[in-house]
């Protein structure tokens, strides 16, 4: 057994730790993959990255012109007093105008550039992503949790997003700003330069050890206060359960203590500000007054200018800033870096049903009734290491409505996900009309095959929407055809919005049931050849599921159709019943010759004949 | 729940400082600081007005020496002021930000259930965080800034003026656009970032909907309408985005070119002024590096302003949740229509200090049930309901119109009715997660709002249909209420809820489990939930639909273990097929608002059509096995 963190509270319990943690080292934004990545957003944007940091260049480079023209502008007023000629003096001016023009135009229009840049790449990055996941497989994404799905998506993308926004235009203008003005100082008087320069030897340092102690103070800042919300919605959220199991004490001592370590936190990483900023003040103050003291010594001994003096007063006006935004930028660098890491590990992992290159079209339904039939040809099928399907045989005509009866593993489940090509079979073939499933584009397959199981999912929206997805741009009346066909049409046209009412609001007022025949009457609507039924009945009360068997009667009509139930109510409905043990058929027939022969359906039904009496 | 009355943003802000109040030390220390800090700061520019006009221009070393040192020394004084300000006000904002929070939770956890319904539990959580939040950044940046930003313009302009009046006037003004420019820019900001957070929030809400319905949308190949969906949405995202950055491209700009066009200028009236020895060449110098000084105050001016609102705003909203009385009190508590903070914190501390006792305060229980004298002797549990009613807000019909029911002490009653006919809210009302809004509801003869909450929630014990789990071991999940539960009692009550599968997790009962831990099924979260229920061990049990999501062969094996539990239990059971109903002594048919017809299952079944229509299967085309345990329960029973 594991033991818990020692920081953790008992409380708490024991969880698995999540395996996607990456070390918070700036060597991740390296990686290869990432870099890879890095490269194919960037590409297409070429163009306007050279322009942006062309214009960063300018603007740098302006506003390193603007000081040295004051200095300039300064030495020549004594010439002003004794000459009376204002010439030299406009020139500067003028060239001094020019400079605050550029650097102004420069900078706007370098920080909207790469505004837009960061639109682009994040754009194409959220494309990529959620395409990518719609086409990973339902395999990947049992693995793979929703909630890991979501943060790819939302804070990962945030963090690169941020690191657009603000960081990258400070990063890049920083580090300009510190090469051009230090050459600039060079330039001008390298004695003095030398001097100032001497700053960062402790400012190096200084930032060093604020970088390191801030991206760990950063994380235990997240950490809390994450902790914190977990703690607050789940409180609020369960607020019956709380007040009536007089909890609310016990979570208060709880909430206290993550409330203080979240306080805790940000005081830490508020203090290690408290001595970084101020540092880097007290260093840039040090080096004015070794200007003043060594560049007047200068001046006074003729080596230097008055105008030089003031330039480099001027110059440390704003010095050693950068340092301050590439220490405050390190943090969203880093996670920037982590997050591109993990993105680009989902975008690698490759779909594991993938789609063929050249799809074959289907017949058009021979039927009248719009099924087709469908062929189980020696399939293998097995999770890991486990065999569930041995060799599966079964051939289901058009139009039959086959139920499949068995124990939890019998493999009832892995047929139906095999038939809606969830999973591809290890060996042997799927077949619909004869056409294997994996020569079926997607768009065909799902417009034939339709798998419909007890997670009966309401997208935000009106009712009609989520009616509407079984066909996106079906009229209003095809919708309420739909729902008519289903039976749902009644209370749908009870709500106050009626097929407009809102999903999320009427959420609470809607039984599974209900939303359960929604989700029936989305199917109904997509007119699938073959309907596929996983235990798409089990967790109905009792006159919800007479409204839902009444529907399926309906639905089924002229499809082919495989239905999985451990209620036998609703296998009673089907033509033929599969009895499944251990991955092989052990009964074959329709419910009634199952009944005569005394097997293990007709034992199944004997024990719900007890139970009558 | 009550409404607060209305309250100006600016009058909350105001309120806000009774949580500053321990601060107030601090934050005067912190202020004069501040403004000790920018005065030494302002200084260096006149050192070098000295050096320049003195030292320089006597090309004397004598003088620069302490000059340069003074500069030096000043600039030392910023730095370790600098320091203590932002050192101690991390002490300060942090504290006060923890206490709103603590308080904040405290508050809400009494309030009463339909308070919570009609939140959206978003909104909650972001005034605990960014509301709060933004109260911090403005009650340690706003208060100390907007002193010594004032403080800073105003010496400053002053200095200029005194070195030369018309052009330290000039200068002055030439600032006023630089204000309007940093309000202008974080008020249009702000629009567009709150426009940016929806669009984006809506963004997040598509992706966690695509996620979670992954299988739905696979399932009918919707991937590139999904896809067109989700493009849409970004789309709009990335223009905000732009739209962002253009913004702030103009107000940087702006903000680089204000300073620098007011230079230029000096430069050039300032070269006239020198040569006219109205100022010296020294004094050209100390005002441009002056000028420069003033850009910092009047952006923090510009930002202060716009926080502040902000701020304002965030306070109001956080206040309502204060100005929120509970609306379900204890009797010996009086309703406070305006509670204040100090009230509130005063009850802390003294339901800190009553903790052991009797609780006489709303949501601060005591541990153990109450012994009352009469509980030992007599058989208790009695629940009666008399003509109660019930309705929501907001929905135009009651949905309890008059339930009269009589449960005799340790007697199960089934309560079967169509879905939304008010099972649920019935048995919210005997714990008082709501009140009735008419009738009685009396526990061994005691009108149940002349119980003390924690007496009375100790006495009843509830599971619900949606098991709430939460992200917690699994003991600190089952013991949830009852703080001195042993490890065995912990097990026996896993036990009796069929609930083994525990030993088998990875950590037994210290596995995490909840959102943020150890994923169970609906039918093992149900099982913790009744666990957590029978641990309790309350006079009266109320069981919404507790077994909905276990599979048959469990829910057969949880009901018989149950049958056990609640013999010594009066117990109301919701039930929603014929397997629960059979745990019960006689069953209520709850149609209509009010108890429509009571008896056993086979006579209800035999004379009530509404009944049959939901507990009968017959025309199912054949039944389920639902009721295959009947016959032994029943004996069971009797």
């Amino acid at each position: 057994m594991t033991q818990a963190s020692p920081t953790a509270p008992a409380w708490r319990g024991i969880a698995a730790e999540e395996a996607e943690e990456i070390s918070g080292k700036l060597g991740t934004l390296l990686r290869r993959r990432s870099r890879r990545l890095l490269n194919d957003l960037l590409r297409p944007n070429r163009k306007l990255a050279v322009t942006v940091f062309l214009l960063i260049v300018v603007a740098q480079f302006a506003a390193l012109v603007g000081p040295w023209l004051v200095g300039v502008g300064i030495d020549r007023i004594p010439q002003l007093e004794t000459t009376h000629n204002a010439g030299p003096m406009a020139l500067i001016i003028v060239a001094f105008a020019v400079a605050v023009i550029a650097q102004a135009w420069a900078t706007r229009a370098y920080i909207a550039g790469i505004g837009r840049l960061g639109g682009r790449v994040v754009i194409e990055l959220r494309r990529r992503l959620f395409a990518h996941f719609q086409v990973l497989p339902v395999a990947f994404h049992e693995r793979y949790t929703s909630g890991r799905v979501i943060s790819r998506q939302v804070s990962d993308i945030d963090s690169i997003s941020d690191l657009f926004d603000e960081g990258l235009a400070a990063l890049v203008s920083s580090l300009l700003s510190l090469v051009l003005v230090g050459g600039g100082m060079l330039l001008l008087d390298w004695q003095l330069a030398l001097v100032v320069m001497a700053g960062f030897i402790p400012l190096t340092w200084l930032s060093a050890w604020f970088r390191r102690e801030s991206a760990v103070a950063y994380r235990r800042t997240r950490e809390t206060i994450a902790q914190v919300i977990v703690q607050f919605v789940e409180t609020f959220g369960g607020i019956r359960a709380v007040q009536a199991f007089r909890r609310e004490d016990r979570n208060e001592e709880i909430f206290d203590a993550l409330n203080q370590a979240n306080a805790d936190a940000n005081l830490r990483s508020q203090r290690l500000l408290a001595i970084f900023f101020p540092g880097v003040t007290l260093v840039g103050n040090l080096a004015i007054g070794a200007v003043l003291l060594y560049g007047g010594d200068r001046v006074i001994d003729h080596q230097m200018k008055i105008g030089v003096l003031v330039t480099f007063l001027l110059y440390l006006q704003r010095f050693f800033d950068p340092l301050i935004d590439l220490s405050q930028f390190y943090s969203s660098f880093q996670s920037a870096g982590a997050a591109l890491e993990k993105i680009s590990g989902v975008l690698d992992e490759a779909p594991s049903v993938p789609e063929p290159e050249h799809p074959r079209a289907l017949p058009a339904v021979p039927g009248e009734g719009g099924g087709r039939e469908v062929r189980f040809d020696q399939v293998r099928f097995g999770y890991r290491k486990t065999t569930v399907l041995p060799d599966l045989r079964l051939t289901i005509p058009a139009g039959q409505t086959l139920a499949l009866v068995g124990a939890t593993g019998a493999g009832k489940t892995t047929i139906a996900r095999l038939l809606a090509r969830l999973y591809d079979p290890l060996e042997g073939s799927v077949r619909l009309d004869d056409t294997d499933l994996r020569e079926l584009s997607e768009k065909t397959l799902r417009h034939e095959v339709v798998l419909i199981t007890q997670e009966n999912f309401l997208f935000s929206g009106s009712i009609a929407d989520n009616i509407e997805l079984g066909k996106p741009g079906a009229s209003r009346e095809e919708v309420v055809a739909a729902a008519t066909a289903i039976g749902a049409h009644g209370f749908i046209s009870a709500l106050p919005g009626g097929y407009d009412e809102d999903v999320g609001k009427a959420g609470g007022r809607l039984s599974a049931g209900q939303r359960q025949l929604i989700s029936f009457a989305r199917a109904f609507l997509a007119a699938p050849a073959v309907l596929v039924l996983d235990e798409a009945t089990s967790l109905l009360d009792i006159p919800s599921e007479r409204l839902v068997q009444e529907a399926l009667t309906r639905i089924l009509t002229g499809r082919t159709a495989v239905i999985i139930a451990h209620r036998l109510s609703t296998v009673a409905i089907a033509d033929r019943v599969l009895v499944l043990e251990r991955g092989q058929i052990i009964e074959d027939g329709t419910p009634a010759e199952l009944l005569a022969s005394e097997g293990e359906y007709s034992a199944l039904h004997a024990s719900w004949q007890e139970s009558l009496a | 729940m009550q409404t607060p009355p209305p309250q100006t943003p600016a009058a909350a802000l105001w309120r806000m400082r009774e949580y500053m109040r321990p601060y107030y030390l601090t934050l005067a220390l912190m202020i004069t600081a501040a403004i000790v800090a920018v005065t030494a700061e302002t200084m260096i520019p006149l050192i070098t007005k000295s050096v320049i006009d003195g030292a320089i221009a006597h090309g004397s070393r004598r003088e620069l020496l302490p000059l340069g040192l003074a500069a030096t020394a000043l600039g030392a004084l910023q730095a370790g002021l600098n320091f203590y300000r932002r050192w101690s006000l991390a002490g300060a904002v942090n504290g006060m930000e923890k206490t709103i929070r603590g308080d904040l939770y405290h508050h809400l956890q009494q309030l009463d259930p339909g308070f919570h319904d009609s939140w959206q539990s978003g909104q909650l959580l972001s005034r605990a965080t960014n509301d709060l939040s933004t109260i911090r950044r403005f009650a340690g940046f706003g208060t100390v800034f907007f002193i010594t930003s004032t403080w800073t313009f105003l010496l400053i302009v002053a200095l200029l003026i005194d070195m030369n009046w018309w052009l330290g006037l000039l200068t002055g003004c030439l600032f006023a656009p630089v204000g309007v420019l940093c309000l202008r820019f974080e008020k249009k900001y702000r629009v567009l970032s709150r426009q940016y957070q929806d669009q984006t929030g809506d963004l997040a809400t598509y992706v966690e909907e695509a996620a979670a319905g992954i299988r739905v949308l696979k399932s009918l190949g919707r991937r590139d309408e999904a896809a067109a969906r989700h493009l849409g949405l970004s789309r709009l995202v990335y223009r905000s985005q732009v739209g962002k950055a253009r913004l702030r491209g103009t107000f940087w700009a702006g903000l680089d070119l204000a300073p620098n066009a007011a230079i230029g200028l000096l430069l050039l009236l300032g070269a006239l002024a020198v040569s006219w020895h109205q100022l010296t060449l020294g004094g050209l110098v100390a005002f441009v590096t002056l000028t420069l000084l003033l850009i910092w105050p009047i952006e923090a001016m510009g930002f202060i302003i716009a926080t502040g609102q902000e701020a304002a705003t965030a306070a109001q909203r956080i206040y309502e949740i204060f100005d929120t009385a509970p609306a379900i009190t204890d009797p010996d508590v009086p309703e406070d229509p305006q509670p204040s903070i100090t009230a509130a914190r005063a009850r802390k501390a003294a339901g800190k200090k009553t903790q052991a006792s009797t609780g006489s305060i709303a949501g601060r229980p005591a541990t153990a049930p109450p012994a009352s004298p009469a509980a030992a002797t007599a058989r208790t549990g009695h629940l009666r309901f008399d003509a109660v009613t019930f309705s929501y807000p907001q929905a135009p019909e009651p949905v309890l119109r008059g339930i009269t029911l009589d449960l005799a002490p340790g007697e199960t009653v089934a309560l079967v009715g169509a879905t939304g006919s008010g099972k649920s809210t019935l048995l919210q009302l005997v714990p008082r997660l709501a009140d009735a809004a008419s009738g009685l509801i009396t526990l061994d003869g005691a009108d149940i709002r002349d119980l003390p909450l924690p007496e009375l929630r100790a006495r009843v014990g509830c599971a619900f249909e949606d098991p709430t789990l939460f992200s917690a071991s699994v003991r600190e999940n089952v013991s949830f209420g009852v703080r001195d539960a042993t490890e065995a009692d912990v097990l026996a009550a896993l036990q009796a809820a069929q609930a083994e599968f525990v030993a088998d997790l990875p950590w037994g009962l210290d596995t995490r489990i909840g959102e943020q831990g150890m994923a169970l099924s609906g039918g093992q979260r149900q099982r913790v939930a009744l666990a957590r229920a029978i641990l309790a061990r309350p006079e009266v049990l109320l069981l919404d639909d507790p077994l909905s999501a276990l599979d048959v062969h469990t829910e057969a094996k949880v009901t018989a273990a149950l049958a056990d539990v609640m013999a010594d239990s009066t117990a109301l059971v919701v039930a929603h097929r014929p397997s629960t109903v059979l745990l019960a002594d006689r069953v209520a048919l709850l149609a209509d608002g009010v108890i429509a017809a009571i008896g056993t299952h086979h006579e209800l079944l035999a004379t009530q059509a509404r009944y049959r229509a939901l507990m009968s299967a017959d025309d199912l085309g054949g039944s389920d096995d639902d009721g295959r345990n009947a016959p032994g329960l029943a004996g069971a029973r009797t």
